[in-house]
């Protein structure tokens, strides 16, 4: 298709794998301006909104779509074939949302295994009434013939471990000014008009949550940690100096800090800021110079009052990280990023 | 043997497929509903505070994140053993309306309305929004995406954002309403009420005017007499935001009306090898398989489920509208599951009132939130109505309140039996040998089911879109005799 010039104009695709449908909502919450996008690009892909199949992806030569936005995460062996197939079609791969960039927070499956799933879903569950022991099988049939099941990983995997990427962009879901900046800095790009920034990058902020909040921050030392629950924090004062865990000192800026505005400490769904590879360990590492402790024992009390540390520091991080999951016998090899 | 399959229709968090078995004769078989995907919340979740579940549940859905946020919160409420102050539950309702709203409104609209509004036979190509502008009006078209963006606005003004919400604690929540704030949720509020008026009104005007569309409203290829479930007030009226679960059965009778802590007595989940996603049913009837009516324990949990489970509407203009909806299509209950979006649109104008209630409220702008916790977590239930469906979050903690057990019965999960009935149904009205299978057959088989607002439907809100289908028609051995598809240009 060409515009008014008689241009052809770019060709965008959007895809979402194993995903809670937040991204594809941050997508439309450009409101209006998905117009614009619109009069840039010929969308040739898009399964939530418009009806171009597998098969007409199939049809494109490799490379012919200018930019994919890749959401949500690789888990079971359709998730992979369309990466790939997306891969294989796409000038540029950008890994949309957190899920595709790290894993989320459905990576935190990574902490557990398929058979649990299994077991206290289709067993164990109150609800459940299973007294034959049935469980979905992936090679299904019918009487009447055969209608299989995709086979579901043990392991959720972030994109860039399963195929290249060129860009990042962070968010749970992304705030719609950043999918706005990059779609648009990719059609001026791609018309020749401006460059986009290097691959690896990640589109936005280069500094951390803390540095956009307008909360009151003097010193941090914290003697112990409060949970949400317990305290009614200070409306003005640093949420970690009140001792309410907030992952605002490492986490990536361009929300707007709007968590800790409405008295809520930061998870972290933007992952880390420029620079830092492993949220986690930086979490951990930053956590590490607040606390007000002088002995190795003051420190374990100290940490003894955040439950669950693993669930806090790699909340939206575990599948991208280092430790990747809890059996690390069984992770598979890293390639990219 | 033929098959037929169509797949995918699009995503349920993951993809739905349906397959037709067609016999030699070429009438229909057999017709399969399945669920490819599992995510395992239930699992991972273990180990976490339970504090952490209305951040972590929402991410179960981006499309309906309130949901869970609002089940999670009310379940930690039941755990910790705490009430939150009066103002918090107003507070948290009041955000939940704005979000009743919006989703009702992008549904109807973007969804269920063009296959009324624009015709189920109007070529493929304007069964969509664009087609409800087309015959609403540029009106209606502005109408639909200001009453997105002002109650997305007000979901992050309560909720902190506006996909996935933080505001969640037990003992309440988080955001007090200033007056300022409370001043703005009026002006929204007012005209969410305004904008309910004129849904109804198109509804009225369009669809009821037209008898051709009330001959398929009431026709036999979308009727299925099953139970219905919804939440209830004290005086049994529609509640979405607490209550108790009232069940009816085909002939209006109240079965059960259970609270969150009852679930398990009530309700059970079958397990089928062929999806993902459990069969949750009336345990008092038993799992009598893809069967309906009153021995049958298979129950829908849908707008129309819960307008024919309650006895009324606790808002005078949705009280007016459910009782002109009963006159219109012959008493209690109606089994015509199209007339689900118009229920829908009923719905709408509940929450619009009930939101503007609320904003109206004088305590509403109360500072005080939040009651803290004191009791040792044990155990907890919460119940919402979810858009799609009644929503159960059951948790069980250690004393430290950190999470043991994890059970979720999901929205869409509950229509999950009478989904696979309802396209089976239309499927063996459409499919006759000898007939060919047209375009026509496509919708129809999409409607059977779009009625439900299934979640793998809710991801395409609001843009101009339709259920992607394809068919294949295979041979016994699998050879492709004819594809089709629909909304490709």
């Amino acid at each position: 298709m060409s515009n008014q010039n008689g241009n052809t104009k770019p060709k965008l695709a959007l895809y979402w794998a194993s995903s809670c449908g937040g991204c594809e909502i941050s997508v439309l919450a450009i409101h209006e301006k998905i117009l614009d996008v619109a009069a840039a690009f010929d969308i040739v892909f898009w399964p939530c909104v418009m009806d171009f199949k597998v098969k007409d992806v199939e049809a494109l030569a490799d490379g012919e779509i200018d930019v994919c936005l890749f959401n949500g995460a690789i888990r079971n062996d359709e998730n992979a074939e369309m990466a790939h197939l997306l891969r294989r079609k796409s000038k540029i791969m950008v890994a949309y949302g957190s899920c595709s960039m790290e894993g989320c927070i459905p990576g935190l499956a990574n902490f557990t295994s398929r058979d649990a799933m299994m077991q206290f879903i289709y067993h164990n569950s109150p609800s459940t009434d299973n007294p034959d022991g049935v469980e979905p099988d992936p090679d299904w049939a019918f009487p009447e013939g055969p209608a299989p099941l995709p086979k579901f990983w043990n392991t959720v995997k972030t994109l860039d471990q399963v195929v290249p990427v060129e860009y990042y962009l962070p968010g749970c879901p992304p705030e719609a000014e950043w999918t706005e900046t990059l779609v648009m800095a990719a059609a001026a790009a791609l018309a020749g008009e401006g460059e986009l920034p290097p691959p690896g990058s990640v589109i936005g902020n280069k500094d951390t949550v803390c540095d956009e909040c307008p909360r009151t921050k003097n010193e941090k030392k914290i003697k112990r940690f409060y949970r949400p629950y317990e305290i009614v924090p200070d409306p003005d004062t640093c949420l970690l100096e009140q001792g309410i865990f907030c992952a605002g000192y490492a986490t990536r800026s361009g929300c707007g800090a709007l968590c800790p505005q409405v008295n809520m400490g930061c998870r972290g769904c933007y992952g880390p800021n420029e620079g830092v590879d492993d949220h986690g360990a930086r979490l951990i590492t930053g956590l590490a110079s607040v606390l007000d402790a002088k002995t190795d024992e003051e420190v374990d009390a100290i940490l003894d009052t955040l439950p669950d540390p693993a669930g806090y520091f790699y909340r939206f991080g575990l599948a991208h990280s280092m430790l990747h999951r809890t059996d690390v016998a069984h992770a598979p090899k890293r390639d990219g990023n | 043997m033929q098959k037929i399959m169509i797949d995918p229709i699009t995503r349920l968090e993951g993809h739905g497929k349906i397959t037709l078995f067609l016999n030699d004769e070429g009438d229909l078989e057999n017709a399969y509903f399945q669920i490819p995907e599992l995510r395992g919340f239930e699992v991972f979740s273990l180990g976490r505070p339970a504090e952490e579940m209305p951040r972590i549940t929402q991410r179960i859905c981006g499309v309906c994140p309130e949901a869970h946020h609002m089940a999670a919160t009310k379940a930690l409420d039941d755990l910790f053993h705490v009430e939150a102050p009066p103002v918090a539950h107003k507070v948290r309702e009041l955000f939940y309306m704005a979000f009743y709203v919006t989703d009702h409104t992008t549904h109807f609209y973007a969804l269920g309305g063009p296959d009324f509004v624009v015709g189920p036979d109007a070529p493929a190509a304007e069964r969509n929004i664009l087609g409800v502008v087309a015959a609403a009006g540029m009106e209606a078209g502005l109408a639909v995406i200001n009453c997105r963006k002002r109650n997305h606005h007000a979901i992050k003004m309560l909720g902190g954002r506006a996909i996935h919400p933080v505001a969640g604690l037990p003992g309440g929540w988080s955001v007090a309403v200033t007056p300022e704030m409370r001043d703005e949720l009026v002006r929204i509020a007012e005209e969410n009420v305004e904008f309910a008026r004129f849904s109804l009104q198109l509804v009225d005007d369009i669809v009821l005017k037209n008898q051709a569309y009330v001959d398929l409203i009431v026709g036999g290829a979308y009727t299925t007499p099953i139970h219905y479930m919804g939440l209830v007030d004290a005086n049994n009226h529609v509640n979405f935001y607490d209550g108790k679960v009232r069940v009816v059965d085909p002939d209006g009778v109240e079965v059960v009306r259970y609270a969150p802590h009852e679930y398990t007595q009530h309700i059970a989940e079958h397990v089928e090898p062929f999806s993902y996603l459990k069969f949750p049913y009336l345990k008092a009837k038993g799992w009598k398989g893809f069967v309906g009516g009153k021995e049958s324990g298979v129950y829908a949990a849908t707008p129309l489920s819960r307008l024919n489970a309650a006895d009324g509407m606790a808002t005078p203009l949705a009280q007016e509208a459910y009782e002109k909806f009963y006159a219109t299509l012959g008493g209690k209950p109606v089994h015509h599951t199209l007339a689900c979006h118009w229920a829908r649109v009923i719905e709408m104008m509940y929450a619009a009132e009930r939101m503007l209630e609320l904003a109206r409220d004088p305590e509403i702008t109360n500072p005080n939130v939040r009651n803290i916790p004191t009791e040792t977590p044990t155990e907890g239930i919460g119940i919402v109505e979810a858009p799609r469906g009644t929503l159960t979050h059951h948790y069980a903690t250690d004393a430290n309140g950190i999470l043991t057990m994890v059970n979720l019965i999901v929205g869409t999960t509950n229509n999950n039996a009478p989904i696979t009935m309802s396209i089976k149904q239309a499927a063996q009205a459409l499919i006759k040998k000898g007939e060919v299978i047209t375009d026509g057959l496509l919708n129809k088989i999409e409607m059977a089911f779009r009625s439900y607002d299934p979640c793998f439907s809710c991801a395409t809100h609001s843009l101009p879109g339709q259920m992607p289908l394809e068919v294949e028609v295979l041979d016994a051995s699998g050879n492709v005799l004819k594809r089709l598809s629909q909304y490709v240009d």
